[in-house]
């Protein structure tokens, strides 16, 4: 892990906002507002390294990503992968390069059409290259038919299971089918949003595995999101701690749970209940009081201010800026100025 | 269905024997209970023949993977099943010394929500989005206590102050959708405690909310339950939530209750192998893991026409020939600690068939 400096990021993130306008007016709409989604973030993602992105609902988690695919429009800021950035690429350039960059999506049953069967599914992004003629290497009716086979035995689908509707399947297999269509062009970066949080437990830590075996083997890149801290320390190397649209913490996975240095970070992994009654009830919680603050408010203090248990009076009117205080851990909290 | 008479009277003389042995009743006592839904493609077994006991004060888990019956048995137990497709073929809940099953629908409505209150997942589909919270709790209170409208306003008020809702009085004039996800969880706890309900059924009351929201409502449910002396069943699928809530744990799979324990035993030793699995495969914050998470292979069964084995044998990794055409005996494996596995049965039970 020693060498990770020294290798070039893969990803660069820097300063990217996602606002969303809020319109008021029938026939005449102007903008009276803005829900500031993702609020300026910046990191780099290293090849080969998985960064976990975790945060409360609302805190711009998928937003995160959506922008990083360019799903989104993002309002500002800079996406660069492989020396291009997304920001400003042409329509052409962006689809090379998401080409190299796939999504995993969070509900199994929302995201597979319901009217194409499994081939179709995990065929359409090659098809959809192919028509462009923009695969690598040309493939006939034949190849994306053995591709596809190739990719259900990969992902754990038999693929007798071709020509079936997704309805026929369980929430497992179905994540499996988007992983396998997730994995059909080659990408480099796979970005995960939440792909195991509507699972059951016996079938969660399948998905978790298959998605390690395949880092492993086809030596992917990937930011996975999840609300469960315990499965994103399980599965990352790196973890950005997300809150109201800013990244609270950024740190190797292992530092990040022995080590929280943020406020915010601390109370989330005080609040994660463990498995386990003997040390669950010994333990001492940090309850927050309160909810998230709405984030369509411009703030000009500290995003955590009003729940920080340890808020000072420069938090109110001063936001902090991300800290490194050793080599894998940053930190946005005057506490560490 | 005449054989599942029988089967209920064998076992009512086995319950009352153990009754009289143990001297005082439980709250609520559930036996054998056994709720079917019919389907075109045949019946499903969703609770099938399922006991357990609550005491006063006391929190109970059920532990589950969606389609294990946990939430069709709290609903049996309020008796909101929807009849047709669904049906209550057999068992008893006793409550308090009557069997829910048999009273009328006037008896049932001074039951629901006054003796066993309950709280829904979802609080946004569970509260009407039309009427305002005050409107909402003073109906459900004037249902079930002789008071006056102003003195039930009041007592929303009180009640809303005690799940921590800040400025109760202006916020009871607000509508649901006025309340963060957190807040209407408070919301729908309160309402469900107004009526000073013996038993509080939380059916994975903080499955919606985030975590740090989750503690906070955890923590409150307790404190309530503890002054309240309200009796809880926790139906949820996180394990720990269980460990840090529930005194006893049941797990569930497929209709049928494998393993019942005392929490600390649950987790210290987990017998039925589903128990086990379960336990092991989730993630832990507090121990670093590396390579491989152990995992349950397979998918849960359908439910639908199961045939007499044990549900769990195509994912069981300690699988025996008598597991595919025989469900296991529930057997003691330690105090409070029931087990329903074929591995702990002894060979007269195994030769028997």
């Amino acid at each position: 892990m020693s060498d990770m400096n020294l290798k070039k990021p893969i990803l660069e993130v820097r300063d990217l906002k996602q606002h969303f306008p809020i319109e008021s007016g029938l026939l005449l709409k102007r903008q009276v507002g803005a829900v500031r989604a993702v609020d300026g973030i910046s990191f780099d993602l290293l090849p080969g390294e998985t960064l976990g992105i975790v945060g409360e609902s609302g805190c711009g988690k998928s937003t995160t990503v959506r922008a990083i695919s360019q799903l989104y429009t993002p309002t500002s800021g800079s996406v660069i992968l492989d020396g291009l950035d997304l920001l400003s690429a042409t329509k052409k350039e962006t689809l090379e390069a998401r080409k190299n960059m796939q999504m995993i999506f969070q509900d199994p049953y929302a995201s597979l059409d319901p009217r194409m069967t499994v081939r179709t599914i995990i065929a359409e992004p090659l098809e959809i290259y192919k028509r462009r003629g923009m695969l690598d290497t040309q493939m006939s009716r034949n190849d994306i038919e053995n591709r596809v086979e190739e990719l259900m035995e990969r992902v754990g689908l038999n693929r007798a299971f071709k020509n079936r509707y997704p309805h026929e399947f369980s929430g497992g297999q179905r994540q499996r089918i988007g992983i396998a269509r997730a994995l059909a062009l080659n990408p480099k970066i796979i970005l995960a949003d939440e792909p195991v949080s509507a699972l059951d437990v016996s079938i969660q830590s399948q998905i978790l595995n298959l998605l390690h075996e395949l880092q492993k083997e086809l030596g992917l890149t990937y930011i996975f999101i999840a609300h469960d801290l315990a499965v994103i320390e399980y599965i990352s190397t790196r973890v950005a701690v997300m809150y109201l649209g800013k990244i609270m913490e950024l740190s190797r996975a292992a530092d990040l749970y022995k080590n929280p240095l943020h406020p915010y970070t601390k109370a989330l992994l005080s609040a994660a209940p463990i498995p386990d009654p003997v040390i669950e009830r010994k333990r001492q919680r940090i309850i927050l009081t309160g909810d998230v603050p709405s984030p369509n408010v411009e703030r000009h203090g500290c995003y955590f201010y009003d729940r920080c248990p340890s808020r000072m009076a420069k938090c109110k009117e001063n936001i902090p800026q991300m800290k490194r205080v050793d080599e894998h851990h940053e930190v946005a909290c005057f506490l560490y100025e | 269905m005449p054989s599942t008479r029988r089967a209920k009277t064998s076992y009512r003389r086995a319950t009352v024997e153990k009754n009289t042995k143990k001297g005082s009743a439980p709250l609520l006592d559930v036996r054998n209970l056994q709720t079917y839904f019919k389907t075109d493609e045949g019946i499903v077994k969703a609770v099938d023949g399922i006991s357990f006991t609550l005491g006063e004060g006391e929190t109970l888990g059920i532990v589950g993977e969606s389609g294990s019956g946990k939430s069709v048995t709290n609903l049996s137990i309020m008796r909101l099943i929807q009849s047709p497709p669904g049906k209550i073929v057999g068992g008893e809940i006793m409550f308090e010394g009557k069997d829910i099953l048999l009273l009328s629908e006037k008896e049932l409505r001074h039951v629901r929500g006054n003796e066993i209150s309950m709280i829904f997942q979802d609080p946004m589909t569970s509260l009407n989005p039309f009427l305002r919270i005050s409107t909402q709790m003073v109906e459900t209170i004037l249902l079930h206590q002789k008071m006056s409208k102003k003195e039930a306003l009041q007592k929303s008020i009180d009640m809303l102050k005690l799940v921590g809702i800040p400025a109760a009085e202006e916020r009871v004039h607000n509508y649901p959708h006025q309340f963060s996800g957190g807040m209407r969880q408070r919301v729908m706890i309160a309402m469900a405690l107004s009526c000073e309900a013996k038993v509080l059924i939380a059916d994975e009351p903080t499955t919606a909310l985030d975590v740090t929201i989750q503690a906070q409502i955890l923590e409150l449910i307790n404190e309530l339950a503890k002054k309240l002396n309200t009796a809880v069943i926790l139906i949820t699928h996180d394990l720990g939530v269980v460990a840090g809530m529930c005194d006893t744990v049941c797990v569930m799979y497929a209709g049928k209750i494998v393993e019942k324990a005392k929490t600390e035993d649950l987790y210290a030793s987990p017998s039925h192998p589903y128990t086990f699995g379960l336990i092991q495969s989730v993630p832990r914050l507090d121990k670093a893991q590396d390579g491989k998470l152990y995992s349950i292979e397979g998918q849960p069964p359908n439910v639908i026409d199961l045939p007499e084995c044990c549900p769990f044998h195509p994912r069981c990794n300690k699988k025996m020939d008598i597991c595919t055409y025989k469900y296991p005996p529930v057997k003691k494996v330690g105090e409070n600690h029931e087990v329903a596995c074929w591995l702990y049965a002894d060979e007269k039970e195994k030769s028997s068939t």
